[in-house]
């Protein structure tokens, strides 16, 4: 008879698996943390190569000679938007049209659902103002695009400055086969997001923007500059976008190529490249890069003015120049130098950008971690809960055997073997109705806080759901009077909850790992170890270290040691309300979906965990 | 007894003189085929395959400047590297970095374009058989006396060559192909050269005789190319073709040059891959093969002063006329003189006659003459 079907072997089957449950978890967790932490080790990662035959080997020389001019330009930008107050339209069009291109504007305008204390804005109105250079000889089916943000204050003038004077070196070529769309954007990701929304005709958020009078192709690329430098030391490529999207791993390596070709200094999360990467120090500094990238994928913000293009599937990343305490400098000239090499080599694709990886982990520019490889350690940790799920299901299956020795009596098997669906639907519903209360509550009753608590709207708003979160946690006090199941009843709702956790965990690491995994991190034990019989009150302490929004405020710490700023207590915990806020707002503005996966799916999961533990 | 000494003296040197004439009949029919032909056939598109327009261009440039004319000559390009909207310099294609020479010129004409390359219009080409509405110069027109010159570049593997990106032919194809030629008896000889990754592959399978080949690279060998240029942003030629074109350059069509120094073409030292080479369906030696037999048109014309009896042997004639002939070496114009159009030199300016400032001055000259000195010696100028 077969391994499963012969009942001897089945029941000794089940008894290891019963016997050996425990243990076999705590290894798959520790294997996963250590295949993860191992991942950055660098005889185990893969160095990075061009993958598009396009862009392939030959170098072209690049002769872009107007550095210094693009930084008078940056000068009277600067000088004009000073004096404006806002983004200086007409200058902006009239020196675009001077250089030759066709210009446009597009006006928009947005109210947040309650102020941004970071960025200081509630009412946003603007303009984006951007130029479309023709191919000399090419159809207007392709185009590609290099943006500069309009910052309010008097950041990012030489990159205004360099786009312009990149604007006027590229119309007097003729090579170019698709059309340059340089863009100007104001209010940096609002106004990207309305002018990226106009160009496709889609509108996903609510904005209010007008139409666009002209248009390129469709865009292979886009890359956005951010200078706010005359001369530079570094220069950082940011790729975390929306939702922990990121552009095909070969735009990360052109830009490696030619940072090596130019002889700039090249970073990302703005930690240097070094020469010694199998030494103690190389790894530990590898391992940081790693988490800084996890942490930023997992936060689903647009991290530059590129994230939103993601979406669109459009390969972008953002370029941002540092200037440090350093003794070799770059100048803008090769600053523009780069640029143009990398819109050149652009320029060259005959295809989108497909043929490197979409989903990878950088722990230093020159060195990858592809999917393939990082996906088991995740895997690790999802195995816990369906050995969880199967001990649960060869316990419920043992019970009724169990009872009727016991017990003998009939009617009692079968009402404790299948407690009636509305009892296991109670807490599962009562905790997503709390997971909707805290997606919807906090922002419509931000004007009822302000009305009756002296506080402003945003710290309404996040005080409201940290409330709103606190008062789950009295649920089930509430809760179990409704129930009238038999004591054995948790472990069916056990199974559904480390089911469904496990289904979740599963799809959110799929689109963005680093969510997964980090939610996966503190969630799995507490799935795995939850029992109404474990110790009340050590448990109670442990689920709520462990919660979501614990786990958010660790990894708003962590990032902030990460980035060598430790905070302190206070500023740290300023520093989580905040990170509340921007979450919220950038739901509702860009569309990421973090903070609705929190609210309405993990915390409710989570919720039906702590109904499982204050079991009576 | 002098006699019979110049008698013999005589009878010797005329001797001589025959057989300096069947020699020069003998080097005359050494090869039976009449008329030459090539299908030059570039199979790759896109920009960064600009190397293989720029090799097939070359060897064309070669072919042509041998002798073999237009209507000779299938050209097949998959791709127009020339008006390729990423070209810097439009209309050329370049083969030599920093632009030196422009393989494009003004007179390429091109029989199949762009899409129109495809396996089963190479095979048709060579197969002969076509539409009855395709045009003159898009097909092969080739007897059982003609040589043929087939030359493929682009990008392949082992057996197979791959066509605008989404087709191949393998080398039992191609081999197909050739037995079904000297089946219609369509060629007389074929010389086959090929540039590609594993280019010996696809002369493997040949089986039909009369037919040799060339090759850049061995079975698991890549073909390289050979030079960037910084300004286009290409790879211009591959390694082989390179210094295949550098060999033809010293080719005219009098060259006695023979297949043994083709075959010496491009040594590992340069081309960093082995090219190969098969001669043994072939019924001459290789070393009795002109490369101008191929690659050049020659007309069977030779200028000779002597006359040869080609019906009596031995029997001498008379030399016509008594003057003595000046045995000026009698060559070819040289009809595409490639190392004048890369070292140009300076036209010379023509003569131009006084415009009219320096007549008018000359004139006011003549008048302060005459008007100082007096009209009286105006008499003795005319």
């Amino acid at each position: 008879m077969g391994l499963l079907s012969d009942p001897n072997r089945r029941r000794a089957l089940t008894n290891l698996l019963t016997r050996l449950n425990t243990p076999i978890c705590v290894l798959c967790y520790l294997a996963g943390v250590a295949w993860f932490m191992g991942l950055a080790f660098e005889p185990f990662t893969l160095r990075t190569y061009m993958s598009e035959n396009a862009m392939g080997s030959t170098m072209v020389e690049e002769r872009f000679p107007a550095g210094e001019r693009a930084l008078v330009t940056a000068r009277e930008f600067g000088a004009h938007k000073r004096k404006s107050g806002a983004m200086p339209v007409d200058w902006l069009v009239k020196t675009m049209q001077s250089r030759g291109l066709e210009v446009y504007t597009q006006s928009f305008s947005r109210r947040l659902p309650f102020p941004d204390e970071n960025k200081e804005r509630y009412m946003v109105r603007g303009t984006n103002v951007y130029g479309i250079l023709r191919a000399p000889r090419a159809p207007r089916t392709e185009a590609l695009v290099l943006s500069a943000p309009c910052s309010p204050d008097n950041s990012n003038n030489q990159a205004v400055g360099l786009l312009l004077g990149l604007a006027q070196y590229f119309r007097s070529q003729i090579y170019w086969a698709k059309d340059i769309i340089f863009l100007v954007n104001e209010h940096d990701l609002i106004g990207m997001q309305a002018w990226l929304e106009a160009y496709h005709h889609t509108n996903i958020t609510g904005m209010d923007w007008a139409p666009l009078h002209g248009r390129g192709g469709s865009i292979q690329a886009a890359l956005s500059l951010e200078l706010s430098s005359d001369v530079v030391t570094s220069l950082d490529l940011v790729l975390e976008g929306l939702n922990g999207q990121l552009p095909n791993l070969d735009l990360a390596n052109l830009f490696y190529t030619f940072c090596q070709k130019q002889d700039i200094l090249c970073t990302i999360q703005e930690k240097l490249q070094r020469s010694d990467w199998d030494s103690v120090s190389g790894y530990s500094q590898a391992v940081q890069t790693m988490a800084l990238m996890v942490l930023k994928q997992a936060s689903g913000r647009p991290w530059g003015d590129h994230g939103l293009f993601l979406r669109y599937h459009i390969e972008s990343a953002t370029i941002r120049g540092i200037n440090s305490f350093r003794q070799y400098k770059t100048d803008t000239t090769t600053v523009g130098r780069l640029l143009e090499g990398m819109f050149r080599k652009l320029n060259n694709l005959l295809e989108r950008l497909h043929q490197s990886y979409f989903f990878y982990l950088l722990p230093s520019l020159s060195r990858f971690v592809s999917i393939g490889y990082y996906m088991p350690a995740f895997g690790f940790l999802a195995v816990i809960l369906l050995l969880r799920a199967l001990d649960l299901w060869v316990q419920l299956g043992a019970l009724p055997s169990v009872t009727e020795d016991g017990v003998g009596s009939r009617a009692l098997p079968l009402q404790s073997s299948s407690p009636s669906l509305v009892s296991i639907l109670t807490p599962v519903v009562i905790s997503h109705l709390t997971g909707a209360a805290l997606y919807t509550l906090p922002v419509l009753s931000q004007e009822l806080a302000v009305q009756h608590f002296p506080v402003s709207e945003t710290e309404a708003v996040v005080l409201t759901a940290i409330a709103i979160y606190t008062a789950g946690l009295a649920l089930p006090h509430n809760t179990h009077r409704y129930s009238s199941i038999a004591k054995q009843g948790w472990r069916v709702l056990k199974l559904v909850a480390v089911l469904y956790l496990a289904v979740l965990l599963s799809c959110t690491a799929l689109i963005n790992f680093s969510l997964g995994f980090i939610l996966a991190l503190t969630l799995v034990p507490v799935a795995a170890f939850v029992t109404p019989h474990v110790p009340k009150v050590l448990s109670a302490v442990v689920m709520v270290l462990l919660a979501p929004g614990c786990t958010l405020l660790y990894c708003v710490f962590a990032f902030q040691e990460l980035q060598e700023a430790p905070v302190s207590l206070i500023d740290g915990w300023m520093l989580f309300l905040s990170v509340i806020s921007q979450g919220m707002l950038d739901h509702a503005l860009y569309g990421s979906l973090v903070y609705p996966l929190l609210a309405l799916f993990i915390y409710p999961c989570w919720l039906i965990l702590w109904n499982i533990l204050f079991w009576k | 007894m002098a006699n019979i000494i110049a008698v013999v003296c005589a009878s010797y040197g005329l001797a001589q003189s025959v057989c300096d004439g069947e020699d020069l009949a003998e080097r005359f029919f050494r090869s039976d085929h009449t008329n030459n032909w090539a299908v030059l056939v570039c199979t790759s598109r896109f920009w960064f395959n600009y190397r293989h327009v720029a090799n097939t261009l070359s060897v064309y440039r070669s072919v042509k400047r041998l002798g073999i004319p237009d209507s000779h000559i299938v050209l097949m390009l998959a791709d127009d590297m020339a008006c390729n909207h990423r070209n810097p310099k439009p209309a050329t294609v370049f083969s030599h970095k920093n632009m030196e020479l422009n393989v494009y010129g003004d007179d390429v004409e091109v029989d199949y374009r762009g899409y129109e390359v495809t396996v089963e219009n190479f095979l048709r080409v060579l197969t002969g058989r076509l539409p009855p509405s395709t045009p003159r110069s898009k097909r092969l027109l080739s007897d059982d006396h003609s040589n043929i010159l087939i030359y493929l570049t682009g990008h392949g593997g082992n057996g197979f060559l791959k066509f605008q990106d989404s087709e191949e032919i393998s080398n039992v194809e191609l081999a197909d192909a050739f037995e079904q030629m000297w089946q219609k008896r369509r060629y007389n000889e074929l010389l086959f050269i090929i540039d590609t990754c594993q280019g010996a592959s696809m002369y493997e399978r040949f089986y039909s005789p009369n037919l040799m080949a060339l090759a850049s690279s061995q079975v698991g060998e890549d073909s390289l190319s050979h030079q960037p240029d910084l300004a286009i942003g290409v790879h211009l030629m591959d390694r082989y073709t390179f210094y295949l074109l550098e060999f033809l350059e010293d080719i005219h069509p009098a060259s006695q040059a023979n297949m043994n120094d083709l075959f010496k073409v491009c040594p590992k030292s340069q081309c960093v891959s082995t090219p190969g080479h098969r001669t043994d369906l072939f019924q001459r030696d290789p070393g009795s093969v002109l490369i101008t037999d191929f690659f050049g048109s020659v007309r069977k014309v030779e200028i000779t002063m002597e006359t040869i009896n080609l019906t009596v042997p031995g029997i001498p004639l008379e030399r016509f006329g008594g003057e003595p002939h000046t045995e000026t070496a009698l060559a070819y114009v040289d009809q595409l003189p490639v190392a004048q159009i890369i070292h140009q030199k300076p036209k010379q300016k023509d003569w131009h006659p006084p415009d009219g400032f320096i007549l008018g001055l000359w004139t006011l000259i003549l008048l302060v003459f005459f008007r100082t000195y007096g009209i009286k010696h105006l008499k003795h100028i005319f």
